[in-house]
């Protein structure tokens, strides 16, 4: 087991190494940075162009740019953010805590709701309470996400007002002193009860948005390995040794199912990564994904390639996470 | 021939398939022959600004008072043929760089599948903006991103496939008649690989169209006014209240999603199905 995560943990920086090269090689082939630091009208002014190269270390040829690259980079050094003019490695973890927590919320969601709703759909079974689940679950996973974030905007804020609007904060209100940098937890932590249900009700609906696709891939996973169990000889044993419903189902069946749900709760980090490149842009969550995108339209290849790193950073531990936690649950599984 | 179309009909009794089929020949109509039909063109100005749906302007119209319908048909010129080139090049790349990993083996299969590895521990998407934003903003540049990022998935299944296929008698029988790698690789591995990766293919049709308007949404592909769905919806949240702007053209996305998501499932059972009863 330890032998096995090591072996992980070694490949990790090669396939990282991997990706910084994909990323660094395939964003230079047709764009040049210095246009995005001084300026299209800049750009034609020599002496500016020179100034502009020397200062940024794009004077050199692109290998030795590179080269460059990955020797501060191994110290931990992303470069200078274009736009921001600070450290990329300080923007990253400015901008990490508001992703966390929209992350967290779609996990909750996508966990327990899809648990919740899966077993509902087997207990309903054929009736029409499944049919709704088994909707709601196509639903998330073929609804363009910047499209229904949208349009439950659209209902739930402009038209009805039950939820509140875009933003990770009410107009004129002071984010909660800085503990975490998730504003729900800080807020609990200051004593700011207000505040905790203000940023809550806020955070809602951006994290059911990103979690509806994961909620509806639980759900059916739930739903498939409950029917499949309840008819099977342990289910029957536990029951005719008189053990309550409730017991075998929560023991035994669901225990089961826990392995499925493990798998996709594991290989959902790059849908509810890029999920929330798209949910940030429309709710103003001033997180990863909206410097993200604000990064790749300015064309600002230091914090574009932090980024980029970051989320396949978060992507290969989740699923080394994933892959250890499943021999831990599953006896059967072996790591070698 | 007879038989096919037996199939064919037998098929269509599933309704997955007979609605994928229905929503994928009328995207694939509206495509060629939307010219002929739309009331009004991509970029005309009908002179009422922000109407809402009636039955002259069916999904209202814009700030510019173009015909939103007319401009919502006229996005599946944009999505469509960029999916269909994604796809191609996914497929071909991908069987002929899989196809040569699984059958040659060793150490350039191991060397082919880190580099796949690369890709897939990255969301596709990430990759694909930053190609696209460094390609500058344009329909061709998010081709270009999208197919490069979209092979090493079909690299895996074909590879998969070639593997298990790879011992089988007949290819032993072409190895010991003299026949050249490239050409057992063409006419014996490769073309028993194709049922799956077509079905997969389908499926995966809507979610490339769901890429491509994701990135002109985020301002990375098709720069306004190009009639794009992605550019349209984020064009219409500008004027979030007038809410036939967002709606409609998210709704030609989402057709397409479910439509080949549905056709690819149910081929997908169809075959199932009929390998089970044989």
């Amino acid at each position: 087991m330890s032998r096995y995560i090591f072996r992980r943990l070694v490949a990790m920086p090669l396939v990282l190494l991997g990706i910084v090269t994909l990323t660094f090689f395939a964003s230079r082939l047709a764009g040049d940075p210095i246009v995005s630091i001084v300026g299209l009208r800049g750009a034609g002014n020599a002496d500016t162009v020179a100034a502009a190269r020397a200062k940024w270390g794009l004077d050199g040829s692109i290998i030795h740019q590179y080269l460059v690259y990955l020797s501060h980079l191994v110290r931990g050094d992303l470069g200078i953010s274009i736009t921001t003019r600070q450290s990329v490695v300080s923007d990253i973890a400015r901008k990490l805590p508001a992703t966390g927590e929209l992350a967290i919320g779609a996990m909750l969601f996508g966990g327990v709701g899809g648990v919740l709703l899966g077993v509902l759909a087997a207990a309903r079974k054929g009736r029409w309470v499944d049919s709704v689940i088994r909707g709601f679950a196509v639903a998330g996973a073929s609804l363009p996400v910047f499209w229904t974030a949208l349009v439950l905007l659209f209902f739930l804020y402009a038209k009805t007002g039950w939820l509140p609007g875009p933003g990770r904060l009410p107009a004129r209100i002071d984010p909660p002193l800085h503990r975490t940098g998730m504003y729900t937890v800080d807020a609990l932590l200051s004593g700011n009860f207000t505040l905790f249900r203000q940023t809550l009700m806020r955070l809602l609906l951006p994290s059911f948005v990103l979690g509806w696709a994961l909620m509806g891939g639980v759900a059916r996973t739930v739903r498939a390995t409950v029917l499949d169990e309840l008819h099977s000889d342990y289910v029957r044993t536990a029951r005719s040794k008189g053990i309550s419903e409730r017991a075998v189902f929560i023991g035994h069946v669901l225990r089961n199912a826990m392995l499925p749900i493990l798998t996709l709760l594991g290989l959902s980090f790059a849908s509810l990564l890029t999920g929330a490149v798209l949910v940030e842009n429309i709710f103003s969550w001033n997180g990863l994904g909206q410097y993200t995108v604000h990064a790749a339209q300015a064309l600002d290849y230091p914090a574009l390639y932090g980024t980029c790193m970051t989320g396949a950073l978060i992507f290969l531990t989740a699923n080394l996470v994933t892959d250890v936690l499943y021999g831990l649950v599953d006896p059967k599984v072996r790591l070698t | 021939m007879n038989t096919r179309l037996v199939a064919f009909r037998h098929a269509l009794r599933r309704p997955q398939i007979t609605f994928g089929v229905l929503v994928s020949l009328f995207w694939f109509l509206v495509v060629i022959t939307v010219n002929l039909w739309a009331p009004y063109k991509a970029y005309e100005q009908t002179g009422v600004r922000l109407s809402p749906p009636s039955l002259h302007h069916l999904f209202g119209t814009d700030v510019l008072g173009r015909d939103v319908f007319s401009r919502v048909m006229y996005g599946s010129r944009q999505s469509i043929p960029i999916a269909v080139v994604v796809i191609v090049f996914a497929v071909l790349v991908g069987s002929v760089v899989g196809g040569i990993s699984g059958y040659i083996g060793g150490r350039l299969d191991s060397f082919i599948m880190r580099i796949t590895d690369v890709f897939i521990s990255f969301p596709a998407l990430l990759f694909a903006m930053v190609i696209a934003a460094s390609l500058g903003r344009s329909s061709r540049s998010t081709m270009i991103a999208v197919s490069v990022t979209w092979w090493p998935f079909y690299a895996r299944l074909v590879r998969g496939q070639v593997m298990s296929i790879r011992n089988r008698e007949h290819i032993e029988a072409a190895v010991s008649i003299g026949a050249g790698t490239s050409r057992i690789l063409r006419k014996h591995v490769l073309p028993l690989t194709m049922t799956p990766v077509m079905v997969n293919a389908t499926s995966d049709f809507g979610f490339v169209v769901l890429v491509v308007s994701s990135l002109s949404f985020l301002g990375l592909g098709a720069k306004p006014p190009t009639p794009e769905w992605g550019t349209m919806v984020a064009e219409g949240s500008q004027n979030f209240y007038q809410w036939w702007l967002a709606l409609t053209p998210g709704l030609a996305i989402v057709t397409i999603i479910l439509g080949f998501n549905f056709l690819g499932d149910g081929v997908r059972d169809e075959l199932d199905k009929r390998s089970a009863t044989k």
